[in-house]
């Protein structure tokens, strides 16, 4: 069928239907128009994190998720905004858990979160704790070490060769969990700027509708992710 | 008391898949039926709606379903001598909460036990001799037969609508289904769902090994669907976000697909939501219970609410804290092996092979959380107990449930678990790995149960319940014994590398990473009052006008999922209320 000039066509109507059905269900969402690019890292007002708290935050993930190599870094998904606003929120006051006393901070590590802690007063009172461990042992906080000498140091911290006191031995664990949260959550929350993340890895994010691909055994799947807010890449 | 609401003929705690179960088959008698649900409403629309309910970091990590242990919790501990501390925040086992309950963020895996596992003590007995059995073991028959509760299966996998290819139709056995199910009287109500390369990998290596795999049975449609109850289910999307979720695609079987909706328009059931149960409420002579007394959160006061007839059923944990609250049958002592209420608590050992192969495309974001094929050619009635030195058995799996990459991402070990190896890990790996898994059962001994702790309190000021569990030598054989058998299957399958992930002699009960939900026992079903709290008719020994669901009626865990068992026997249940109860209400047995 040839499309005639300055009428809608019926392919072109086509077309568009095909594209709609693409992206399955985003329909209402379907806008996703141009975001203006966010504020810059440096320029962004913390939530809940003190200055030395968000350099800290900020140089612990460039290591924990790098830059270099293949795939984007913790820094250009933006996971520092990501755990400043978790930990601004419920998830930093453990609201939802039941945090009700006798403690036993000491107790194995297998029977879960027993500090009296939540996670912004872990992090809040580990930075210093680190920080000071640093000073100590390399001669500078961890923000300004080198990237080599971070990585020993977060190896340490990991490893627990500080004997960092009970209460605050969950530390390394949830700082690394909260930054692939933030690396691989909905951008929504802050983090996976671009889809970054879901890009790199294959992921499609909240596409949410396979049925054509099922029987598709052992084919890469081909399409880009969308986001829940409609963000499509 | 700050409230009294108006008599009702029956009043039922919690209103998941018993709860609504219940609720239609009593409804229907005409009577006044009241659900009581300590959590919020929800429903498919507004609260299941694409695409905000498929967000991974509310949901599938914040567990943004399930009900927060700031409300209602338990304390663990792994042995008597042990302090139990509060299980703080979710890990282990996720708790559901609302109307719905565990029914909107399972994984729709649903099975009938094997055969022997109704009458396993005797079938031990008779086949092994007692001796195999450990001392400490408390397993015991179900007081009813495979027989008299078929119908009853057959009644609840076609209300919540099972896909999947039966094995065993009366006696006949059917090529492609699982020839080791007890014989079923009807197919599943839907064909089987279309698996994903992984479920069909090692569906051709276990058949090449001698095995005899079938699709997953679950509560996934697979086509249009309509139920007894004129409810009505779409055919799944495979969107993978079943377990932690609700579906958004009518697709899932829950209480909200299969039944809440044709028991909201009958004048004779009412729901209260936000309304939590604090305890059963007895007559003066203890012989029969008068309602119950809620908190409503809403109000902020307490409500009694009289009812002829109550029912539990509520989680399996939650129906055990109850009666313990409530005073009702005896607290069961470990030291003395006496008592019944909190007796053979069990739970699910899991394990399994993560295969990573480099250069084959999984697509593990395809998936529903009963995707794939099993086999049960290691199910417990194809176990020599006495050869193989424990008691037990497992299904095996293989069929990706999700890819949602916050909280699934397998990787070789050794890959870094963060730095420039890690980041180098992920972009290998994403999307080529599989994994099989042994779903295997739990038996039930004298120093695993379930009782209130001494010291945490809940925000009712009632004493937490106590869960006292780890992992018996029994079991760690049963799991090794499935690594031995699925390590050549795997290999037959030439990964690049892979990687066993079974539990070991000495292992100790971690409360941190998600095993399983599936607590079973602490109120069982039994022929005697002295082993049992219920009898056949999950009817109490002590007060005969209350009835108890739930998976905390298994004498032991199967080595099922158990909602399959949970629904059938509800069905079962409510037969005998209605027919032969309510004419005459009385102790059954």
């Amino acid at each position: 069928m040839r499309d005639l000039p300055g009428l809608p066509s019926r392919r072109g109507f086509l077309k568009a239907s095909a594209a709609t059905a693409a992206i399955a269900g985003i329909a209402s969402h379907a806008k996703a128009e141009q975001k203006p690019e966010p504020v810059a890292l440096t320029e962004y007002k913390p939530d809940c994190l003190k200055p030395s708290e968000w350099a800290f935050v900020m140089a612990a993930v460039a290591r924990l998720i790098p830059s270099d190599g293949e795939g984007p870094g913790a820094i250009e998904t933006r996971v520092p905004v990501f755990i400043d606003k978790q930990l601004a929120g419920d998830y930093g006051k453990a609201s939802d858990w039941y945090m009700v006393g006798p403690y036993q901070p000491a107790a194995s590590p297998l029977r879960g979160w027993q500090t009296p802690l939540n996670p912004l007063e872990t992090y809040q009172q580990a930075i210093p704790v680190f920080d000071e461990w640093c000073k100590q042992t390399h001669g500078k906080i961890f923000a300004e070490l080198d990237p080599a000498t971070q990585d020993k140091a977060l190896t340490s911290l990991q490893k627990d060769e500080m004997k960092i006191k009970p209460e605050l031995r969950e530390f390394f664990s949830i700082l690394l969990a909260n930054t692939k949260e933030g690396y691989f959550s909905d951008p929504m929350y802050g983090g996976n700027h671009g889809m970054a993340a879901w890009k790199y890895i294959g992921f499609p994010g909240a596409r949410g509708s396979y049925k054509e691909w099922v029987g598709k055994h052992n084919v890469k799947y081909p399409l880009g992710p969308v986001s829940i807010s409609g963000e499509r890449g | 008391m700050a409230r009294t609401e108006k008599k009702k003929d029956v009043v039922l705690v919690g209103f998941g898949w018993t709860g609504a179960i219940m609720g239609i088959e009593l409804a229907n008698e005409g009577l006044e039926v009241l659900a009581l649900e300590r959590g919020h409403d929800q429903d498919t629309v507004p609260n299941f709606q694409y695409p905000e309910m498929i967000d991974e970091l509310k949901y599938g990590i914040r567990y943004g379903m399930m009900e927060k242990p700031a409300n209602t919790t338990v304390t663990i501990r792994r042995s008597l001598d042990e302090e139990a501390l509060p299980y703080r925040s979710l890990g282990t086992f996720l708790l559901g909460t609302g109307v719905g309950g565990a029914g909107t963020h399972w994984n729709g895996l649903n099975w009938r036990p094997m055969q022997s596992e109704y009458k396993l003590k005797s079938y031990i007995t008779e086949k092994f001799g007692a001796g195999v059995m450990t001392e400490d073991m408390t397993i015991q028959d179900y007081p009813m037969t495979y027989e008299e509760l078929e119908p009853h299966f057959d009644r609840f996998e076609k209300v919540a609508g099972i896909s999947g290819t039966a094995g065993n139709v009366n006696g006949k056995i059917i090529e492609g289904g699982n020839p080791f199910e007890a014989p079923r009287s009807d197919e599943y109500p839907m064909p089987a769902m279309p698996s994903t390369w992984d479920g069909v990998k090692f569906r051709d290596a276990a058949k090449a090994a001698g095995y005899h795999p079938f699709p997953s049975p679950g509560g996934i449609a697979s086509k249009d669907y309509k139920n007894e109850y004129n409810m009505q289910m779409g055919p799944c999307n495979h969107c993978g976000f079943c377990e932690r979720y609700g579906c958004y695609n009518y697709s899932k079987s829950s209480p909200q697909t299969a039944i809440i909706d044709a028991l909201k328009r009958k004048k004779n059931f009412e729901y209260r939501v936000n309304s939590e149960v604090l305890r059963v409420e007895k007559s003066t002579d203890g012989k029969t219970v008068t309602g119950v007394t809620y908190f409503d959160h809403k109000t902020g006061e307490e409500v009694f609410q009289p009812a002829d007839l109550v029912i539990l059923t509520a989680f399996a944990l939650n129906n055990v804290h109850l009666m313990l609250v409530s005073g009702i049958g005896q607290p069961y002592d470990p030291n003395t092996n006496e008592g019944v209420v909190g007796r053979n608590y069990a739970y699910q050992i899991t394990g399994g092979y993560t295969l990573f192969f480099k250069d084959e495309n999984f697509n593990p974001f395809i998936g529903t959380g009963a995707n794939g094929f099993c086999i049960d050619d290691f199910g417990i009635d194809n176990i020599d107990f006495a050869k193989e030195g424990f008691i037990g058995g497992a299904y095996w799996r293989a069929g990706q449930t999700n890819g949602q990459p916050g909280h699934t991402m397998p990787l070789p070990a050794g890959t870094p678990s963060w730095g420039a190896g890690w980041k180098k890990g992920i972009g290998e790996w994403y999307g080529h790995a599989m994994s099989i898994g042994a779903h295997g059962s739990v038996m039930s001994y004298r120093g695993h149960y379930l009782d209130l702790d001494p010291t945490y309190k809940d925000r009712h000021d009632r004493p937490m319940l106590r869960m006292t569990y780890n992992w018996h030598p029994n079991e760690i054989r049963q799991t090794q014994f499935m690594k031995q058998k699925m390590e050549p299957v795997a290999k037959s399958m030439n990964p690049t590398t892979m990687q066993e992930g079974f539990k070991k002699e000495g292992a100790m009960f971690d409360v941190r990473p998600y095993q399983t939900t599936h607590n079973t026992g602490g109120t069982v079903t039994g022929d005697d009052p002295k082993t049992s709290v219920l009898n056949r008719y999950l009817q109490s020994w002590d007060c005969h006008n209350l009835f108890v669901m739930g998976a905390n009626t298994f004498p032991q865990n199967t080595q099922y999922n158990p909602t399959g068992m949970v629904g059938g026997l509800a069905y079962w249940a409510a037969e005998h209320i209605r027919k032969d109860y309510l004419p005459n209400p009385r102790p059954l047995v």
